[in-house]
């Protein structure tokens, strides 16, 4: 028996898209919402959208991008309704998610899908293009579980990059599934979890970043990384600040993000908020 | 054949890297690493994350140095480079460790090679560049090329932490070499790696999500593997109460 050819039809093209506009007095209007299964959008909130996968996967094969687009001014949560499982395809080839997303001055993103939980034989590849201005408040949440449980991970390569107003302000890619990172006490240690969360907001440390801070020594003490356990928050070189956690499950991981997030939000704010 | 390549990849070179373990100090107090193969395994993790970047960064600045002529955008440039090293590196305590050997590297530097491409680095970012930026530089100055600054920050990216390992844990020399040579191929593997721009991996998925190409920055595919766990252990470090290295 020979093995088939891959097969454009076996597999899933699919892109979607959500774009907003300001809307009547000063709010948020969804002005695109593309759904392109098993990319499914549903508006769930005046500036709410859930992601409701309606198919299996991703699959090896499936090529899925989401397109983002919060116009200046306007405020958008993206959610997801369930984990993402990624699975082995009948045919070779990795899955691959692309989300862009631009959110332009004054705007509001917040993104916080459920976690990609990489099953047992998956290759999924991911890559994020964050194009932010350099007033936007961005919330932007990554979670990748190494397998369903008691399961050996996929392999995964997870790229993300932001850019404000064109200056890179974190590129990072998380490589899930090679021998040489796994288990190794230099990448992810015993976690079985990986997470991390950008937060950049309303002149979140101001211009000069570092270099600012060694000249102000006070300044510099309020930009040192906070430490709890598995997690710490780190405040970037540019305006933005990323909480980074591991941990044995998904729900240890959320707890840590979460913890990490709270005390990530005075970073970001002009005026300094209490963490709820 | 490049003996330049000896003497700046050398340890004795008085540039300051003895007083850093990369991590390895913190993992040793944590109780991550205790032993050969907890060593194996830290070495082999960091060499493909922080390792290939650092080597990416290395190559990326030699080919800089090399080009660059003219004063003012070459300084321009130099900033744009060291931004996308801040970029690559998420935590303070990493980031105030890699300044402090550039700077320190860079002032070596130019007084065993003194060049123009020292001169505008060290007016660009007066702070002191990144680590591998610094080395980069240095690397073009002695007459290496891009490949050979790689294989440089390739090497300086676990050969730190294992002699921080020998004296930390008391491990026999001659066994922590034996894993140094064990890993000769993967250093030469990554600095390959760190020479193929854009890297296959991080270029485009897909004709349709190409990169947009960006003048501004050549270096925005560049590799960038994440190390959490040595983000955390830098992060740990700098709160040690007492600690033999600086990081």
């Amino acid at each position: 028996m020979t093995a088939p050819s891959p097969d454009a039809r076996s597999s899933v093209r699919a892109r979607a898209a959500i774009r907003t506009e300001s809307g009547p007095g000063g709010g948020t209007r969804l002005d695109t919402l593309r759904s392109d299964p098993p990319l499914t959008l549903r508006q769930t909130g005046p500036d709410v959208v859930h992601l409701v996968s309606t198919a299996a996967g991703p699959l090896g094969g499936d090529h899925l991008a989401l397109d983002i687009d919060v116009a200046p001014g306007t405020t958008l949560d993206v959610r997801s309704i369930a984990s993402t499982l990624v699975l082995p395809g009948p045919f070779a080839g990795d899955s691959v998610m692309v989300v862009n997303a631009r959110v332009g001055a004054g705007a509001s993103l917040r993104f916080a899908p459920e976690p990609t939980v990489l099953a047992a034989g998956s290759s999924h590849r991911v890559a994020v293009r964050l194009s932010l201005s350099r007033d936007a408040a961005v919330f932007w949440r990554e979670e990748i579980v190494f397998g369903r449980y008691g399961e050996q991970p996929g392999r995964c390569r997870s790229r993300f990059d932001a850019v404000v107003d064109g200056s890179p302000l974190l590129r990072q890619e998380l490589v899930v599934g090679d021998p040489a990172t796994d288990g190794s006490p230099a990448v992810y240690g015993t976690a079985r979890c990986v997470g991390s969360t950008l937060i950049t907001g309303y002149g979140a440390t101001g211009s000069g970043g570092d270099a600012a801070a060694r000249r102000e020594p006070s300044e510099h003490a309020a930009r040192r990384a906070m430490l709890g356990d598995g997690c710490a928050v780190l405040p970037l070189a540019g305006p933005g600040v990323l909480v980074s956690a591991l941990a044995d499950d998904a729900v240890q991981l959320r707890v840590r993000l979460e913890w990490g997030e709270a005390l990530a939000v005075p970073f970001c704010r002009e005026s300094p908020t209490a963490p709820s | 054949m490049n003996a330049a390549l000896l003497l700046l990849a050398d340890s004795r070179l008085p540039a300051g890297g003895h007083a850093h373990s990369g991590g390895v100090e913190e993992a040793v107090r944590a109780g991550a690493v205790t032993g050969l193969d907890d060593l194996a395994r830290f070495l082999r993790g960091r060499l493909a994350t922080a390792g290939l970047v650092a080597a990416a960064l290395a190559a990326a600045a030699c080919e800089l140095a090399s080009t660059a002529a003219d004063a003012a955008p070459a300084i321009l440039r130099w900033r744009r480079l060291d931004a996308e090293a801040d970029a690559r590196t998420s935590s303070p305590a990493q980031r105030e460790a890699a300044r402090t050997q550039g700077r320190l590297l860079v002032r070596t530097a130019r007084r065993i090679w003194p060049s123009p491409a020292l001169s505008s680095l060290a007016r660009a970012v007066p702070d002191g560049a990144h680590h591998p930026v610094a080395l980069g530089a240095t690397a073009a100055a002695a007459g290496c090329d891009p490949g050979q600054a790689a294989l440089a920050a390739a090497y300086a990216s676990v050969t730190g932490p294992a002699t921080a390992a020998v004296r930390l844990l008391g491990l026999d020399p001659v066994t922590v070499h034996r894993l140094l040579a064990d890993l000769a191929p993967s250093l030469n593997e990554t600095a390959c790696a760190a020479c193929t721009a854009p890297h296959p991996e991080h270029g485009a998925v897909d004709p349709d999500d190409a990169w947009t190409a960006d003048p501004d920055s050549p270096w925005a595919a560049l590799p960038a593997t994440a190390a959490p766990a040595l983000d955390l252990l830098a992060e740990n470090q700098l709160r040690a109460a007492t600690r033999l290295f600086v990081s």
